[in-house]
């Protein structure tokens, strides 16, 4: 038992040790000359970086905008995968009529129509979301059309035995069934979300994340690209985050979950 | 008397406590459930396989009958037809004197597997329709299985047998006239199927619904029934009235000289 608790107040450290490790002795290298600071800054002059950029007022500007448009994107992009696999997966015309354009257009990288999507909106605030919409669009309506699809026939048969209409059915059973494997689609639109956004603002931008990176590349600044980069990982793991307390609470019921709901 | 309560008897049922048998409830005025069904002739095909060829069977109100045959036979494709999820060939289900021709609110059925939605808490199961009223109604059946205190559980917490018990009660707040159940104790171990054999014929002594029993175990058949049916080449081939007293024991000599009689029509 005692054992028991040590190790589960350990397990909160733990997995901290070997990064702290990292972070001590990328400071010592960089302290000690081993490493150009132009190449790579010490981590304490990225959190100077930090520091500096945040009292300017310069970052959240930039973190800001950034967010809003991968949010749009994705409410957009998202949104219409969503209703494209209810539809589908809800109707064997609509699957045959729809399914074969959209896996067709799925299999165009999305990133490789970034030169068509700077002729179409210039540098603007429509072609980065437009490249995230689509960049999401597809995760979501896979993994919405597999999920209904894949719903046990036996609950929907029982459910009409017992009386329940079409408009019941779907919001009762079907919906509910599709659902763990519609988060594993946004979980993994997620991460795309982000990937095609820092593309975009990479090359074509005048503000956001991206363009503050950019720019710091410019003037040598290698503190703010590197914070640039460690902005971007904690807001992928924030959305990730994000994701799986949605999972925890709209997924209670399964037993995968259970466990974990006791614990908390 | 709690409205509660009032409510349940106005719709049909008894009052939750204590068990009452047939003919006491019917002294007391109580209205019973069951009613006539009648099946004439059926004949259905997938494709080239006739399953059903000619079967015809009468059943009178609140009987309970037990279907035996070997797997395969059309067992569960006579219950499909019954409720009405699928339409016979030729012939035709007669609920009450009425043509089944669409899926049937009088009729309920007792799946295999107990079909809960894992998402919906063990009362939201049972009161799956979300019939005015419905938390208490189910509150009600689960107390009549004896489940009333796993009311707020996941599905998915529960044993074989008691997920069983969850879709007998939500059965029961149908209130159905015709109570199908298919194979509904076949993947349950023997303590826990013979627990369930004493509730379901202490359901049924309550509620009296016309009840049909589709099993491949001539045990269980001849422990429950008042009426043992045989089906072979898709038509009944067997016909026998179980005349034993209730509750009834597996290790009688005359339910055990019936068993094999049965058995040598299967």
């Amino acid at each position: 038992m005692a054992s028991r608790s040590v190790l589960r107040g350990a397990g909160g450290i733990v997995p901290w040790l070997v990064p702290i490790a990292v972070l001590a002795i990328w400071e010592l290298a960089a302290r000690g000359g081993f490493v150009e600071a132009r190449l790579l800054p010490a981590p304490s002059q990225v959190a100077m970086a930090f520091w500096d950029t945040l009292r300017s007022g310069a970052l959240l500007h930039h973190v800001a905008i950034s967010s809003n448009r991968a949010f749009l994107g994705l409410l957009l992009g998202g949104g219409l995968g969503f209703l494209l696999g209810v539809i589908n997966g809800t109707s064997r015309h609509a699957e045959l009529l729809l399914d074969s354009a959209l896996q067709m257009f799925r299999n165009v990288p999305h990133l490789a129509v970034i030169p068509m999507v700077i002729l179409w909106f210039g540098i603007d605030e429509m072609a980065k979301v437009f490249l995230v919409a689509i960049g999401t669009l597809f995760p979501i309506y896979l993994n919405t059309f597999h999920g209904i699809r894949t719903v046990d026939r036996g609950l929907i048969e029982m459910a009409r035995v017992n009386g329940l209409g079409p408009f019941a059915i779907f919001w009762r059973v079907v919906l509910p069934g599709a659902l763990p494997s519609v988060l594993v689609g946004l979980r993994y639109a997620l991460g795309i979300m982000w990937l095609t956004l820092i593309v975009a603002e990479t090359i074509a931008a005048s503000s956001g994340i991206g363009y503050m990176t950019m720019n710091a590349r410019e003037f040598l600044h290698t503190d703010v690209v590197v914070l640039g980069i460690i902005i971007y990982a904690l807001l992928g793991k924030a959305a990730d985050v994000a994701t799986k307390l949605i999972e925890h609470r709209v997924l209670a019921w399964h037993p995968a979950y259970h466990a974990a709901g006791n614990a908390a | 008397m709690s409205p509660i309560v009032r409510k349940i008897e106005q719709a049909g049922a008894v009052a939750a406590d204590g068990v009452v048998d047939g003919e006491d409830a019917d002294a007391a005025g109580q209205k019973l459930l069951g009613v006539p069904l009648e099946l004439d002739n059926l004949h259905v095909a997938f494709g080239a396989r006739k399953v059903l060829q000619g079967l015809t069977l009468d059943i009178p109100a609140r009987q309970f009958v037990a279907v035996v045959g070997r797997s395969g036979v059309g067992k569960s494709t006579l219950m499909r037809l019954i409720v009405g999820l699928d339409r016979p060939n030729d012939g035709r289900v007669l609920i009450d004197g009425n043509e089944v021709t669409s899926l049937q609110k009088s009729v309920r059925l007792l799946f295999q597997d107990a079909r809960l939605l894992p998402w919906q808490t063990v009362l939201s199961n049972v009161g799956i329709a979300r019939m005015p009223g419905w938390k208490e109604t189910a509150l009600t059946a689960l107390r009549d299985v004896g489940l009333e205190d796993r009311q707020n559980d996941w599905p998915a917490v529960l044993s074989g047998g008691q997920r069983q018990r969850v879709a007998l009660a939500r059965v029961l707040v149908g209130h159905p006239a015709v109570l199908l159940l298919d194979e509904p104790f076949g993947a349950l171990d023997a303590l826990t199927r013979s627990e369930m054999h004493a509730l379901l014929e202490r359901l049924w002594l309550r509620h009296r619904f016309t009840t049909l029993l589709i099993t491949h175990d001539v045990a269980e058949a001849v422990a429950l029934a008042d009426r043992v049916v045989v089906i072979r080449d898709g038509r009944v081939t067997y016909d026998v009235d179980v005349d034993l007293p209730r509750p009834r024991r597996r290790i009688d000599p005359l339910t055990v000289a019936l068993q094999s009689k049965i058995l040598d029509q299967v």
